[in-house]
């Protein structure tokens, strides 16, 4: 049994080591070492756990066989997951995250006394506090994240469910949730306590089902904030140094992801939280007007050609490269262009695929090194000088209508200046507007050939051509 | 007047929270989906949590209702864990520069 002051000491040397954790993050060189702190940081933490309880009885045993259940069922899924797959397994995490702080807010509400905390009925009023916020903002994580993951595993129907009165009802769920923690309070009634989870429950779920597919990444972003706040809101209750640091650390993190990500879209936070993208906007006017304008297509003969006359080439992926795994058969169309030395780099829209820098990690996989991948403010400029843009599975992050039409209502989001190469390759499977739900005025360029295929297979049959 | 604890680890909060500001900010925008399942693996650390919780029971029942859920807090926090960090592991493996130096 170690004193409460070494453990405290050694919790804040844990809470320093996830500091270096997310440090390490700031170039690919450093974050192997960086991943390496954390999992040290996490293995003092538990250990430093276990010596301040003292307690080796056979309660220590279960403890050791859930870590090892649970680990293993970790371990695996590690393992196994595909890559094109990160964004629902990072919805998942949260929720377990989220729930994991539910059920140790639970647990210390039933029994204070194992945390210091006061005995049942009469818990003392800053833990209570503290306990019942944790688990709120746990309990919403935990079924926002389900939603969410539900959507991205396409169990549930990507489109926004809106209602009538969907914002007043949440506005109404948001202050009952405050009023019942103040009456929990005053009253340490422990019906109180299980109507908030409910409650918190609820409106996880309601906040979540109006938000499209493609506003995923704020989403999870915020997911990802919320399951850090959780964690912080359990940390003051167990005073403890670790969790509180994490707590903050993780919120921030998400929190300043969000706000990448409705930057990436030039929509404020509310907005996307708010939901139904496109619901409100589009009637049939302009839909009639599109299907007189002309397009031009091709086959990947032409696109081959194309290229190889090439001296430089921009490939745009997005989402639909994802949805293709049309990632490995790219990288090889890319290795056939530099051979016929061609020089290739990749554009990468901040809100490009479901989550911050689901483009980047699915590039990575198939051995794309990093340094010929950028980002939207570094690439720009380049997209004048280049031959040919290949587009691969994007389109909103394509339309010049962002920078032209003041009505639409992408107006104002950053897009890549596509339409400035020479010539332009669209892979798409057919005109069919995206996201947003608005006509590409790219498609019907003149120097806009549309190639219409599955992803991969058009990539495929490119590199057989050239 | 003595200062309560409970304002030196609301210090501790609010100046980790601009610690991690600045530091997420200088995350490379690349490694944005590692960051997310880091982030995720670290906030398990509410393992020590569900480990108190789960060491509540006395030696007579190892199992009642509160230490029950310590033990179910303890699996999800280990599934995130073992499966964040590994995950994080295996992305962070796949991130190389231009073969210069092999061959």
């Amino acid at each position: 049994m170690i004193s409460a002051n070494l453990s405290a000491i050694f919790y804040l040397v844990s809470g320093v080591l996830f500091i270096l954790a997310l440090r390490g993050l700031s170039s690919p060189e450093t974050s192997r070492q960086g991943n390496l702190f954390g999992i040290l940081g996490m293995i003092i933490a538990v250990t430093v756990t276990f010596l301040s309880t003292g307690n080796f009885s056979t309660g220590f045993l279960f403890v050791l066989i859930f870590i090892l259940i649970g680990g293993s069922i970790g371990a695996f899924i590690a393992y196994r997951i595909p890559m094109t797959a990160m964004p629902e397994l990072v919805a998942g995490f949260h929720s377990l995250v989220g729930l994991a702080a539910v059920f140790v807010a639970i647990s210390a509400f039933l029994n204070p006394e194992a945390f210091n905390l006061g005995f049942p009925g009469n818990i003392k009023l800053g833990s209570l506090i503290e306990m019942s916020i944790g688990a709120a903002v746990g309990a919403i994580t935990f079924s926002g994240s389900v939603i969410a993951f539900l959507k991205l595993q396409g169990i549930m129907s990507g489109s926004p469910i809106t209602f009538k009165g969907q914002h007043p009802l949440n506005a109404v769920i948001l202050i009952s949730i405050v009023v019942l923690i103040y009456l929990l309070c005053s009253t340490q009634n422990s019906n109180l306590f299980w109507i908030l989870l409910a409650v918190s429950f609820l409106i996880g779920f309601l906040l979540i089902i109006p938000i499209g597919g493609a506003d995923m990444p704020v989403v999870i972003s915020m997911l990802n904030s919320y399951s850090g706040w959780a964690a912080a809101g359990i940390g003051f209750t167990l005073e403890n140094t670790a969790l509180i640091i994490t707590g903050a650390l993780v919120g921030s993190s998400g929190a300043i992801l969000s706000y990448i990500m409705c930057k990436g879209m030039n929509r404020s936070f509310f907005n996307v939280i708010l939901g139904g993208f496109g619901a409100t906007e589009e009637d049939t006017s302009n839909s009639s007007s599109k299907e007189q304008r002309p397009v031009k297509s091709g086959n990947a003969d032409d696109a081959a050609f194309l290229m190889k006359n090439a001296s430089s080439v921009i490939i745009v992926p997005g989402y639909g490269m994802a949805v293709a795994q049309a990632q490995h058969a790219l990288r090889e169309m890319v290795d056939t262009l530099k051979k016929n030395d061609i020089k290739v780099s990749y554009a990468i829209h901040p809100v490009a695929g479901r989550m911050p820098g689901h483009m980047n990690v699915l590039l990575a996989e198939a051995n794309v090194p990093y340094d010929e991948v950028f980002e939207l403010e570094e690439i720009n400029n380049d997209f004048a000088n280049a031959d040919v843009a290949f587009v691969i599975g994007a389109n909103d992050v394509t339309n010049p209508v962002a920078k032209t039409d003041p009505q639409s209502p992408i107006y104002g989001m950053p897009v890549l200046d596509v339409e400035k190469c020479k010539s332009v390759l669209f892979v798409k499977r057919s005109l069919s507007p995206g996201y947003a739900g608005i006509d590409n005025d790219l498609f019907y360029k003149e120097n806009t050939l549309m190639l219409f295929a599955d992803a991969k297979k058009m990539t495929e049959d490119i590199t057989k051509n050239l | 007047m003595e200062i309560d604890p409970l304002i030196f680890r609301l210090s501790i909060f609010i100046l980790s929270i601009f610690v991690g500001y600045y530091v997420v900010w200088s995350v490379t925008p690349s490694l944005h989906t590692p960051l997310m399942s880091v982030t995720n693996a670290i906030s398990s650390v509410i393992i020590v949590g569900a480990i108190i919780a789960g060491l509540s029971g006395n030696s007579e029942s190892v199992f009642n209702t509160s230490s029950f859920f310590g033990f179910l807090a303890i699996a999800l926090a280990a599934i995130n864990i073992f499966g964040g960090f590994l995950v994080t592991q295996r992305m962070l493996a796949m991130y190389k520069k231009k073969k210069k130096d092999k061959h």
